[in-house]
C-alpha cells in the first residue's frame, strides 16, 4: 500500500479497479491548513486523464503491471491476439487499447505486452518497424508543385507522408515513437 | 555538476545573502532588535496541521513564535529573528522540511501595522535584488511599488468559488478551495493581503472586537505564492489555553501525538502587551525575487542532496 506521502510523478496506482499513472504531482499546504497532495493522472487502459487531490494519510493500492514478451499472431474483427512464446498462453486486446500501435503490428512480431491483472492493456513496440507501401501516387518527374513529400498508405492501413521517390510495393522503415517515415529499406 | 546549474545555484546563493543583509538592515534601521531563541524546544505550538520533528525527548521548532512572544512579555517592544525551522513531511516545489523563517513582532500594534511593514519590506528588498519593484515570477507579473490589494477571506470565497467561507468550513473543503480556486489568483499584478479568517482558521490570532466570528489574521501573497502569515496576537491566557486544548484534541483525533502544553509561555501570556507578529518564508521570497521555479534552487543543499 502507498500512502499520500508516497505520491509522486511516475507512480502507478489502482483506482476503481483500473491502473493509473501519475503524470503530475504537487504538494501544497494553504496557510496553516492541511497538507494537500494534488495529482493529475492518466488511465493506463483508456488514456483518459483526471485531476485528484488527496489529504494526508490516504492509502492507495499499487498498480502491479507486468511486461511480457509476446508474439503477435493475428487480428480478428477488432481484436488482436498475442502469444507468450514460453507458456504458449494467448491474450487478446481490442484495437481501442492499442491506439496507433495497431498499424505497426506485423505477423509474428515480438512485442512487449503490458498486463494489468492478467489483462492485456497495451504494447511496447520496437522503435522501428518495416512496412510495405500498399498505395501511393507515382512520382511524376518534373513535378513543379515543390512538395517534398506525398501521402502513402501502408499494408496495415496506416497513412503517412513519404518522400516523392517512394513507390508502391517498396518496404519503408517507420519510427513507431513518432509515427514518421524514417528511411527506405534497400534491397 | 552541469556548469549552467552550478552557476545558477551560485548566483542564487549570492542573491540570497544580499537579501538577508537587506532584511537585517531594514529592521535595524527601524529600531528592531535582532534576537535568537532556542531551536530545540520541549513543546511546539499545538497546531493541528503542522508536525514537529522529535529531537530526543524534545522537538525542533516549527516556528520561533512562542519564544518570541515571551520576549514581548519580558518587555521587548520590536524584535525580529531569522532562523531555521523544521516541519515533518513537507516537501514540494514550495516546501522543504528544513527552511528559513523571518519573524518580527511589534508591541502596541495590530495586524494593520504589519501590512504596512510587508509593503515597505518588499519594496526595500526588491530595490536591492533584482533592482526593480516590478517582478516577474514564472510568467506572472507583480508590482511591489504600489500598495497591496486588501481582500478579506469572505470576499475571496465570494469572488473565486461557488460557496461562502463558512459553507466551505461546514463542508470540510476550505483548504481544497483555497489551494485550487483562490490562491492562484492572489498576487497577480499587485501583492494581495488576504485578511480576516473565520475564527476556526484563526490559529493564534485574536478575534475581532466587533465580529467574534473572525480572527485578525492575514496572509501575504505574491504571484499565487503564500509568503507570510500574520496575527494580531491573542493575549488572553484563558482563551489561548482553550484553543491549545482544542488543537491538541484535533491532533489526537487525527491519530497524532499531542504535544505537551507550553506552560511557561501560557504563564508569560499574562504579561504580554497587545502585539502583532508575522512569519515570512525567506526561501520563497528569494524564489520570487530571482524568478526560479522551485525552492530547491535557492538553498545550498536539499535533503535529497545530503
Amino acid at each position: 500500500m502507498y500512502t499520500s506521502a508516497d505520491l509522486r510523478k511516475g507512480l502507478k496506482i489502482t483506482l476503481d479497479n483500473e491502473p493509473y499513472l501519475i503524470t503530475s504531482f504537487d504538494f501544497t499546504k494553504p496557510g496553516k491548513g492541511q497538507a494537500l497532495y494534488r495529482t493529475k493522472m492518466k488511465n493506463m487502459i483508456t488514456g483518459s486523464t483526471l485531476d485528484r487531490t488527496y489529504r494526508s494519510g490516504e492509502t492507495f493500492e499499487p498498480a502491479s503491471l507486468e511486461d511480457r514478451v509476446m508474439t503477435y499472431l493475428y487480428k480478428e474483427d477488432t481484436h488482436y491476439t498475442f502469444m507468450d512464446s514460453q507458456t504458449f498462453e494467448q491474450v487478446s486486446m481490442d484495437e481501442s487499447a492499442l491506439g496507433e500501435s495497431k498499424f505497426f503490428l506485423i505477423d509474428n512480431m515480438q512485442v512487449d505486452v503490458l498486463l494489468f491483472r492478467e489483462k492485456a492493456i497495451g504494447v511496447n513496440l520496437p522503435n522501428f518497424v518495416n512496412l510495405r507501401v500498399a498505395n501511393t501516387e507515382p512520382w511524376a518527374k518534373g513535378d513543379t508543385s515543390g512538395s517534398d513529400s506525398k501521402p502513402a498508405t501502408t499494408e496495415t492501413g496506416y497513412v503517412l507522408r513519404v518522400p516523392p521517390f517512394i513507390e508502391e510495393g517498396e518496404l519503408i522503415v517507420i519510427d513507431t515513437r513518432t509515427g514518421e517515415y524514417s528511411t527506405r529499406v534497400k534491397g | 555538476m552541469a556548469s549552467s546549474s552550478g552557476s545558477r545555484k551560485k548566483n542564487a546563493l549570492l542573491a540570497r545573502a544580499r537579501i538577508l543583509s537587506v532584511i537585517r538592515t531594514f529592521f535595524e534601521e527601524r529600531g528592531f532588535l535582532q534576537v535568537e531563541t532556542p531551536c530545540r524546544i520541549p513543546a511546539p505550538a499545538p497546531e493541528p496541521f503542522i508536525d514537529a520533528l522529535p529531537s530526543q525527548e524534545w522537538y525542533l521548532q516549527t516556528s520561533p513564535e512562542l519564544a518570541m512572544k515571551r520576549l514581548l512579555a519580558a518587555g521587548h517592544e520590536k524584535i525580529f529573528q531569522i532562523c531555521r525551522c523544521w516541519r515533518e513531511g513537507e516537501r514540494g516545489r514550495l516546501h522543504l522540511p528544513e527552511f528559513t523563517i523571518l519573524e518580527w513582532y511589534r508591541a502596541g500594534a495590530d495586524y494593520t501595522h504589519l501590512m504596512s511593514d510587508c509593503e515597505e519590506l518588499l519594496r526595500s528588498v526588491a530595490a536591492a535584488v533584482p533592482g526593480s519593484s516590478r517582478l516577474t515570477f514564472q510568467g506572472i507579473r507583480v508590482d511591489l511599488g504600489l500598495p497591496a490589494i486588501r481582500l478579506s477571506v469572505r470576499e475571496a470565497f465570494c469572488r473565486y468559488t461557488n460557496m461562502t467561507a463558512d459553507e466551505a468550513l461546514d463542508r470540510d473543503c476550505f483548504d481544497e478551495l483555497m489551494a485550487a480556486e483562490i490562491e492562484p489568483h492572489l498576487g497577480v499584478g499587485l501583492p494581495v493581503i488576504l485578511y480576516d479568517y473565520p475564527t476556526p482558521r484563526g490559529a493564534l490570532a485574536r478575534k475581532k472586537s466587533d465580529d467574534p466570528t473572525l480572527a485578525e489574521r492575514f496572509e501575504l501573497y505574491l504571484c499565487g505564492v503564500e509568503l507570510a502569515n500574520a496575527f494580531s496576537e491573542l493575549t488572553d491566557p484563558t482563551e489561548q489555553l482553550e484553543r491549545f486544548q482544542l488543537d491538541r484534541e484535533e491532533r489526537r483525533n487525527a491519530g497524532k501525538d499531542p504535544y505537551p502544553l507550553p506552560q511557561p509561555f501560557l504563564n508569560d501570556l499574562v504579561l504580554m502587551p497587545p502585539s502583532a507578529g508575522i512569519a515570512l518564508g525567506i526561501d520563497r521570497l528569494v524564489m520570487l525575487l530571482l524568478d526560479v521555479p522551485t525552492i530547491d534552487d535557492v538553498v545550498a543543499f536539499t535533503p535529497e542532496e545530503l
